[in-house]
């Protein structure tokens, strides 16, 4: 089952044609990993997924994406259901000036759900799922900045699966991390499986093979091929994509 | 020749980045040798003596209590530790009553003589009259004149500078009024600067903003004697029809004048800060399905707490400071306010008001630059606050 | 992890209360420009009627029932002139002091507290230690002189600041590339940094020229005449002022009645100025700004 339709996507910021005719099916509970040089529309096309590109004025969106079927640009979403349920974690580890703790819980709180043994129940199973709980469980009121980089990420994550999407997007969660924690927050990536559906954006292509199940290859704002992760990288059809991760340009 | 003027320009530069520092301490300085001379003036004023009669035991009076005497609040002896007897208070003026012109001489020749047997007969009087009239060897008691006390300036509440025989400067009505009509001004200028700057920042298009934006600098600019007179002339009638006032001079029209100018500061600081609020703390926000709203109060606004504190502060650092506009409307009543419709009177409008009248080198003109120093070191202390939360805004920042 | 269940309609209350939120801040933001327009609206339609060119070019006349505000205009307009003299070139040495030659660290702080603190010093404690140093101390008595000290005084941490942003906003790499070029320092700040700088300074100091003219506390005893109908001879003369008389003409005058349209009048050209002054420092912003774009 198809969980995200992109159909015939053009998009522009002011009369810059950032994405170019791109249509693509993400399945349902796989890990989908967008590739390609800087600038070349991957992060774009990624914050139309949970319409984060709505904040910056001047742009345009021509062609549909569905999620479980539904366009959710269509008059009738609203943007703040469809982010509750597509959630998002960022280049750089951006907890709020507040503890951990309220960090986690704050999805819940702004959906409405006020009962608090629940809070703290699902903020404890979030911080759990995200490999967290260990390290912060005796620091829960502390305030989120305290924690490492690494550690920050994870909060993120932990943060954005506690109002349980079913599609997480990701947008270079690693970049910012040293080694160790990458490979914390890529383990992450293949346990949350089960729950979501992953999109991750990356520039490391080794990660992009390590984690993903599929893997887009974007190219001066037009997805150049989308495949197997395995055909990706052994026996990628388009040169393109051949010079790109044997490392010829990019 | 180059290596020599490059040097010089060098030390120029250095000596015109401390004028700023070399001018706070010159007001310190200045205010204060002018200010602190006051300590060292008499509560009496200068050539005069109090005489009593040489049986009364009263040796010391405070100026309060002078005044209250020959204010006739106070009128027998007993009240100020002394017998049971009642107060008679004699002027120089008071002179013809008791003798005629020809007793006293056309030049007052005879009158010492005349005034310190009359001191002398009655032994419940109290006489305010010039040094050189009490003779040598007159049966009479002076009334000890002590410095006048920082303890009944600071802490006093009769602000009569202009009294005889003992001038009172307590300067706590003034600073009560001060602080009293800043506070309501803030109260009223809070809401709306806090509305203004969340709009301006978060909610307005662009295009609202780019004409909001100058307004609220116009309202900047704007001299504050105009604003005192749009109150003169608009609030003040306003007020005395609203609240059926007997005046409307009061204090709350100076609150609101100083509100409408104390606004463009704070919203400035806080639009500032609103806007300097991370962008990836936005979208995480966001990204959680929280609405624009939830986002800017529970996130925006708590992250910019510091810069919109600052331009709260600097905002009341600025109502604390104002003068012309308080000046035109508050009334200028030297009491201690029980409401905000009273009269009242402000530091700075007392400085403004007085010290054109006030001789030079005096004891009131001197009152006067002590209110200065206060004054000063009330909005030092305010700007240090502002460093201070700034400061540690910044640390957290980074 | 089994999923949250969320209660029905929540994105509904959101949505209202955020309206309601956005609404009263419209209202408000709204409100404060209604009240900005009511004041200048006011003012400007009773005193335009006063406005003339006699009004403009006249003294006043019996005992400032009559007549026009010429002095006070001409002696508002020397004050300016004599405050830019004291603090344009300190305060523009200052901010080149602090941002090129002052190390970064306790004396960059220690000044910038001490200017500061400077800018929140109320105006009428300037006109006291006006008073104090220039009149009485230093004997310059009431005049354009220690008026005109006194305001430069209270512009200078104005003049600093803009002065210090404009240069600190200045990329390094291009004093490295004059430096590099073997130029000296000084050439570097005087024929490449300041140039830069210039356009924001001018607009500081435009801004403070603006706030010299609305000034009436710090000259009510160092300058700032009553009644003064000729023009002042030298700068030991006093002078008229424009936010002095508006003071004086509106709160002790003789004759109420026909006082009030020259209140107006005078609180008009006050106005004028500050819109003026507004204008010009808003326009040359502008103006550089788009300057710098098309480089």
């Amino acid at each position: 089952m198809e969980k995200i339709e992109a159909r015939d996507v053009n998009f522009y910021y002011g009369a810059f044609h950032a994405l170019k005719g791109i249509s693509m099916d993400i399945p349902q509970n796989q890990v989908v990993a967008f590739i390609g040089p800087s600038g070349c529309g991957k992060s774009t096309f990624l914050r139309l997924f949970n319409r984060m590109n709505d904040l910056i004025p001047g742009t345009r969106l021509e062609g549909q994406i569905l999620i479980d079927g539904q366009d959710i640009y269509g008059a009738d979403v609203h943007v703040d259901e469809l982010r509750k349920n597509v959630g998002m974690v960022f280049q750089r580890p951006n907890p709020f000036p507040k503890s951990i703790f309220d960090n986690v819980a704050y999805g819940l709180r702004v959906n409405g759900i006020k009962d608090k043994a629940y809070i703290r129940e699902r903020v404890e199973e979030s911080l759990r799922g995200a490999a967290l709980w260990d390290e912060v469980k005796d620091k829960l009121n502390e305030s989120a900045f305290a924690l490492s980089g690494g550690q920050q990420q994870r909060l993120c994550i932990a943060r954005a699966m506690a109002v349980s999407p079913s599609v997480l997007l990701m947008d270079e969660p690693a970049s910012a991390l040293d080694p160790i924690s990458t490979a914390k927050v890529e383990e992450l990536i293949s346990e949350l499986r089960s729950q979501v559906t992953i999109v991750i954006v990356t520039h490391n292509m080794q990660q992009a093979a390590r984690v993903s199940d599929r893997t887009a290859f974007f190219y001066m704002g037009e997805m150049v091929e989308y495949d197997d992760t395995k055909t990706i990288f052994t026996n990628p059809h388009k040169e393109a994509t051949q010079n790109y991760i044997t490392g010829r340009f990019g | 020749m180059k290596r020599f003027l490059e040097k010089a320009v060098k030390w120029l530069l250095t000596a015109s980045g401390f004028v700023t520092s070399l001018v706070i301490l010159l007001i310190i300085g200045f205010l204060f040798t002018e200010g602190a001379g006051l300590f060292r003036e008499k509560v009496i004023e200068e050539g005069y003596v109090l005489a009593v009669h040489k049986d009364n035991p009263v040796k010391e009076l405070t100026a309060a209590e002078i005044k209250a005497v020959f204010d006739e609040d106070i009128t027998r002896w007993s009240e100020l530790g002394g017998p049971d007897m009642e107060i008679v208070t004699f002027r120089l003026e008071d002179a013809d009553e008791y003798f005629t012109e020809e007793e006293l001489g056309a030049q007052y020749e005879y009158a010492a003589g005349k005034i310190d047997s009359l001191i002398a007969a009655t032994p419940g009087m109290i006489a305010f009259i010039p040094e050189s009239m009490v003779e040598e060897g007159a049966q009479l008691n002076l009334i000890e004149d002590n410095a006048i006390s920082p303890a009944e300036v600071l802490g006093g509440s009769e602000w009569f500078p202009t009294a005889t025989p003992a001038p009172l400067f307590g300067m706590w009505p003034l600073l009560a009024g001060t602080l009293w009509v800043s506070f309501f001004a803030i109260l009223f200028a809070l809401p709306f600067g806090i509305s203004i700057a969340v709009y301006m920042a978060e909610v307005a298009p662009e295009r609202v903003r780019n004409i909001l934006k100058p307004v609220i600098e116009l309202l900047n600019g704007i001299p504050s004697v105009v604003y005192g007179f749009f109150g003169l002339i608009i609030i003040v009638p306003l007020l005395q029809q609203v609240f059926g006032l007997p005046v409307g001079e009061s204090g709350l029209a100076g609150s609101i004048v100083l509100a409408i100018m104390a606004l463009p500061t704070i919203v400035t600081v806080a639009e500032d800060a609103m806007r300097n609020c991370p962008r990836a703390l936005r979208e995480a926000s966001l990204a959680l399905g929280a609405s624009k709203w939830q986002t800017v109060s529970k996130v925006v606004i708590p992250s910019s707490m510091s810069g919109i504190a600052s331009g709260v502060v600097l905002g009341i650092g600025r109502a604390i400071g104002e003068t012309m506009a308080v000046l035109m409307v508050t009334g200028n009543a030297a009491v201690i306010p029980h409401s905000i419709l009273e009269p009242l009177r402000t530091i700075p409008a007392t400085i403004a008001a007085e010290l054109g009248e006030a001789p030079a080198g005096g004891a009131h003109y001197q009152s006067l630059f002590l209110l200065g120093v206060i004054l000063f070191f009330i909005t030092f202390f305010i700007n240090l606050c502002v460093e201070y939360i700034s400061h540690r805004n910044k640390a957290k920042n980074q | 992890m089994n999923s949250p269940v969320y209660p029905t309609g929540y994105h509904l209350r959101k949505r209202r209360s955020q309206a309601a939120a956005f609404t009263v801040f419209r209202v408000l933001s709204y409100f404060i420009v209604l009240v900005l327009f009511a004041i200048l609206g006011f003012i400007i339609y009773k005193g335009a009627g006063v406005l003339s060119w006699d009004f403009l070019t006249k003294a006043p006349e019996d005992g400032m029932t009559a007549g026009g505000i010429f002095p006070a205009i001409v002696g508002t307009l020397l004050l300016m002139l004599g405050s830019a003299v004291v603090a344009f070139p300190i305060g523009i040495m200052s901010g080149i002091y602090m941002n090129e030659y002052a190390s970064k660290g306790w004396v960059v702080r220690f000044i910038r507290l001490m200017t500061n603190n400077l800018s929140g010093v109320p105006s009428i404690v300037f006109g006291l230690f006006g008073m104090a140093l220039f009149v009485k101390y230093l004997g310059f008595g009431d005049s354009i002189l220690a008026g005109s000290l006194t305001l430069g005084l209270l512009s200078l941490p104005l003049i600093i600041r803009t002065t210090e942003e404009a240069l600190k906003d200045i990329p390094a790499g291009i004093r490295e590339g004059s430096l590099a070029l073997g130029a000296t320092k000084l050439q570097t700040i005087w024929k490449v940094v300041l140039p830069m700088g210039m356009p924001r300074i001018i607009t500081g100091l435009i801004l403070s020229l603006g706030r010299v003219s609305g000034e009436t506390a710090p000259i009510l005893f160092t300058c700032a005449a009553y009644f003064f109908p000729q023009l002042p001879a030298s700068i030991f003369d006093q002078c008229m002022a424009l936010p002095y008389h508006l003071y004086v003409i509106s709160t002790s005058g003789t004759d109420i009645e026909a006082q009030q349209p020259i209140a107006y009048g005078t609180a008009l050209v006050l106005i004028i100025i500050v819109l003026i002054i507004n204008l010009l420092a808003g326009g040359l912003r502008k103006y550089f700004e788009k300057r710098l774009k098309i480089k």
